[in-house]
Parts: C-alpha cells; structure tokens; sequence
C-alpha cells in the first residue's frame, strides 16, 4: 500500500526561530521524508548597497548583515580591503580584532546553547546560558560602546584602543564565566534527558559534510579537520596558541560539545591577547588615506564558520564589487540530509543545529516553481532592474562613469 | 484609545514579528524576556501566534516580500492591538533605505503606537517603551491636556 505523504508548512512567521523562513516538511506518519526551504524573507542588496558607499561606510553595512556576526563579517570585510589596497595593520589592532572577535564567539555560542535548550523544552537551559551571555554583552559595552554593532574595524587598524582598565574589567569577566561554562559542559556530557534527545540525531557523515562543503562547528562536529583561524592565519590567531575543537560522531550532541568547547578556546584566546596588549603598546591605526586598484579576498572564521569577502577597487574611494559568502549558506543545506529519515519532534533541534543564520545567507537567486520548473524572478533580472536604474540616474545626473561589465 | 484602554489592562500577550531584519533587534527582544531584564514581570509573556497577540513588536525592514506577509499578519492580529517599531530599521529604514529591495517604511501600511530608535535599542528601551504604552493607555491624559 501507498503511504501518503503530508506536507507540513512551518513559517515564515513561527516561534521557532526569530527570523522569518519557510521550511516545507514532507511526513509520512511521523516519519520526514523530505525538506524544501524557500528563502528570500530577509534578502537586503547588501552586496548592491556596498557599492554605493565608502570604505567605511562598508564596514558599517557589513556589520549589519547579521547582528550575532556583527565583528565576523568587518573583520573578513577589512582584510579584503588591505589585501586589495595593500595596507598596513599595526600589530595591536590585530591583537584587539582577535580580542573582539573571541568575545563575540562566546556570546554567540552561549546564545545557540539557549536556543538549543530552548527547542530541546530546557527553557532553563535558554534563561541560565542567556543570562550568562549578558555578563560577555556588559563587556562588549564596557569596550566598545555597543551590545552588539560594535563599529570597531576600520580598514588599516582598529576605532578604539582597549586601555588597561578595560583589560582588567574583561579578566575579571573571564574568571566569573569559568564556572558557568564547567556547568555547561558537564550538565550537557552527563545529562541523560539531553543525551537521550541529541545522541545519534541528525547525523552527518563526512562526506555528506564534504558533498555541500559544510563549514564551522557543523563540519567540525563531523570529524572534518577544517578551521580558517588555523588555516589561513589572520588577525591575531597565528601569534597566540590554541586548539581546534573537533568531534566524530557529527550529531547533535558532537554539535553541542563542539561549540562548549570552543568557548574554552576562546577564553584561552583572549587570556593572551590580553597580556599581549599590556605588555606592547603601540598605534591602533595606520590611518591608510587610499586604497589602490586590486582586488583582494578576506576570510574569518565566524561563530558559525568561514566568512568570505571579497572585494574589488578601482582606485576610488568605494568598491567596485563586493561579493559575500557567510557560513550558513554552506550549512542550511545540510539540513536536507540530516532531517530525512528522523520523526517530526526532532525536526526542530535538527534545523536549528547548523545555527542558521538566514539573514546571513539571504542572496537572489532564481527562483524555481517546483512543479512547472518556471522561473519566477532571477537573479539577472533583479541586476537588469538595478543596472537600469543605475544608468538612468546617471543620464538625469549627466554624470560618465566607468562603464562597468563584468559577468555575474 | 478609549477601546485599547478597555481592552488592553491586564497581562498582555506578546507576538514578535521579525522582518528582513539583521537579527539584533529579535535577539534583544528575547533579552529582554530573559531573567536580567524579565519582561514577564510585567504579566508580559511572548506567544507563537499572532492571533494571541495583544503587542505586535516590528523589527527591521520590511522587504517586498516580507511587506505583504506583515500587512496580512497585522490584519490576523485580533483587534485592539498595540504596535511597536522596535530598531531604527523599522522606523526609518535606516542603512538599508537604498536598497533595491525595500520600498517604504513599515509604518506607511501597519498603524504603529510607539516608535522604539537604536541600532539595536537596548532592553531596556524596550521595556521602557512597552511600560510607557500600558501607562498611557491606563491613565489617559485628559482631552485637551499636552501629552
């Protein structure tokens, strides 16, 4: 006999994640025999909006790509403006881009571990991993201003210098966090409840990692030795000693333990960043007054994983063409080998484990009707419109610009 | 407000409806319900259907394709409802206002009560901002009074 199949629509507005997508579940009987997921909810044109401002303005754009990798994305963002331009970075900046992007790791990772409870029916998990986090946003604000945009990187260093009166307030930060994160890993590696709903769900194999080219903790968690800190050293992270977390089995449950463990990574992390910055002070900026033609790429490993930038200068005092690849657009597809196969109660933990990031992730793409294969609206024709535009205010204005054609 | 100051004078129940938003707003949104600054004191408690909602809290801009999904969920909410801009980008647009993708403000098609600015606003703000709300619809400045 036949099994029926029974799509069950979740979103685009639904209480299990605060952002708005649409997941098409396939069932049949409790069993998930299939996922479609239609983005395009939180699509911005940052890569368009990019081209129209300054340097530093860019850096406050990109920042606002995703509030949680509010520092990941300037810090790729800027190392693809000094590789396009060939700036200088004084040695401190790169000190204090590491020390901000460690403490952006542990809110982010602290944050995942709520939610993570929070779709598990831990909500104590949510409120205690939550009101630890705060103690990381309270010195975030000390140091730089703002909970979460911290507008910190500049192209050519750093905004703000961290005085030693701040470093003694972050280690004090440090040390009070030390036991919470010992809870956290042992309440999470002893649990029963815990072990019982994560072990063995949602697995991923190595090569399912490799066939959609998974990144971060998510790649980690499978046994695959992957980490841009590591592999292409930038910032501070070749000049102070710490490991890569790395787990086998690739289910939920190595999820979780991956990302405990590298918030002991990066307390360790700042620990010497901090007594580096004490001990060598120097300049903070190398105050760059152009960015020469080039192009250049930048990456940085974000909470979630690798971030890619790249950027391309004509000589002027904006970019060209910006190109941006976060992490979750690798991730979200995994979903769709991890999710089949499992019961619709697992569903939710299993989607919310790469820790997607949509807003991240949202880009134009065709857009394909399933049934007819029709293209509803692509990407070309999106650039079509905009290039239009573009040229039209350009006659209204008279103004001969570069006449740019590169194939996209 | 004579209705909403019937309606609305107990707990409220809270719907947050993120647009095309960079996140920060929906997380300090949720800070906000966390045990540092416990909206729930309140009797505010967030709720997973719009059609429980009392407070409808806006975030970030709203795309063209998330424009006509807010639109239609404001006309779900049951009636009075209190609306919040939570984020300078749900009040004006703010850095993505030049986008090819968005076309006005959040508040040309939704009614909204209180605008909340900040990028993102702090909990703080927020809790400020809904408290006030209540406040006014409680005690309601008499008519011809300057607010």
């Amino acid at each position: 006999m036949a099994k029926k199949t029974t799509i069950i629509p979740v979103g685009p507005y639904h209480p299990l994640q605060e952002e708005p997508e649409f997941f098409k579940l396939y069932v049949e009987g409790e069993k998930v025999v299939g996922l479609d997921i239609e983005l395009g909810y939180n699509h911005r044109g940052v890569e368009k909006l990019s081209e129209g401002k300054d340097y530093e303005e860019t850096i406050f754009l990109v920042e606002r790509v995703c509030g949680i990798c509010s520092t990941s994305h300037p810090i790729a963002c800027v190392q693809a403006i000094e590789e396009a331009g060939d700036l200088e970075v004084p040695q401190r900046a790169l000190y204090i881009r590491s020390l901000i992007g460690e403490l952006e790791r542990i809110h982010s990772h602290l944050l995942w571990l709520g939610l993570a409870g929070h779709f598990l029916g831990f909500n104590t998990v949510w409120m205690w991993a939550w009101r630890y986090r705060e103690e990381v946003l309270n010195i975030c604000e000390q140091v730089t201003g703002n909970r979460n945009h911290y507008g910190m990187l500049k192209p050519g260093g750093v905004r703000r210098d961290v005085p030693a009166t701040e470093i003694s307030a972050i280690r004090k930060m440090l040390d009070t966090l030390s036991s919470p994160l010992d809870l956290f890993r042992d309440t999470v590696a002893e649990d029963p409840l815990i072990q019982a709903r994560t072990r063995g769900i949602g697995t991923l194999t190595p090569q399912q990692i490799r066939k959609f080219a998974a990144v971060g903790p998510t790649a980690r968690a499978s046994g695959v030795d992957i980490d841009v800190r590591r592999d292409h050293p930038h910032a501070a992270y070749g000049m102070v000693e710490w490991d890569v977390v790395l787990e086998s089995r690739g289910d939920i449950f190595d999820k979780i333990m991956v990302r405990i463990g590298e918030m002991f990574q990066s307390v360790r992390i700042i620990r010497q960043c901090l007594s580096r910055l004490e001990t060598e002070p120097g300049p903070i900026d190398s105050h760059p007054k152009e960015v020469k033609p080039g192009e250049g790429i930048g990456h940085y490993e974000a909470p979630r994983g690798e971030v890619f930038h790249y950027i391309r200068s004509d000589g002027s005092n904006r970019p060209v063409r910006h190109k941006i690849r976060a992490p979750s657009y690798m991730n979200v597809p995994t979903n769709r080998e991890a999710v089949i196969g499992e019961t619709i109660a697992d569903a939710t933990i299993i989607l919310a484990a790469v820790d997607p990031c949509y807003c991240c992730t949202e880009r134009m793409a065709a857009v394909l009707d399933p049934e007819t294969d029709r293209v509803l609206i692509s990407g070309k024709e999106l650039l079509q419109r905009s290039r239009r535009k573009t040229a039209w205010l350009r006659s209204q204005l008279g103004h001969e610009g570069p006449d740019l054609k590169w194939d996209c | 407000m004579s209705k909403k100051n019937k309606f609305l004078s107990r707990s409220l129940f809270l719907f947050h409806l993120g647009g095309s938003a960079c996140n920060n707003c929906d997380i300090e949104i949720l800070d906000a319900l966390t045990p540092k600054y416990d909206l729930e004191r309140f009797g505010i408690i967030a709720v997973g259907s719009i059609r429980h909602a009392d407070i409808i809290l806006l975030s970030g801009i709203f795309n063209k394709k998330a424009a006509i999904r807010a639109r239609r969920l404001y006309e779900q909410a049951p009636k009075p409802v209190i609306v919040l801009a939570i984020g300078g980008c749900a009040c004006s647009g703010l850095i993505f206002r030049d986008s090819y993708n968005w076309d006005e403000p959040v508040g040309n098609y939704v009614p909204i009560d209180a605008y909340v600015a900040g990028c993102p606003p702090k909990p703080e703000a927020i809790i400020a901002a809904i408290t006030q709300v209540i406040d006014k619809l409680q005690h309601p400045a008499p008519a011809g009074a300057d607010r």
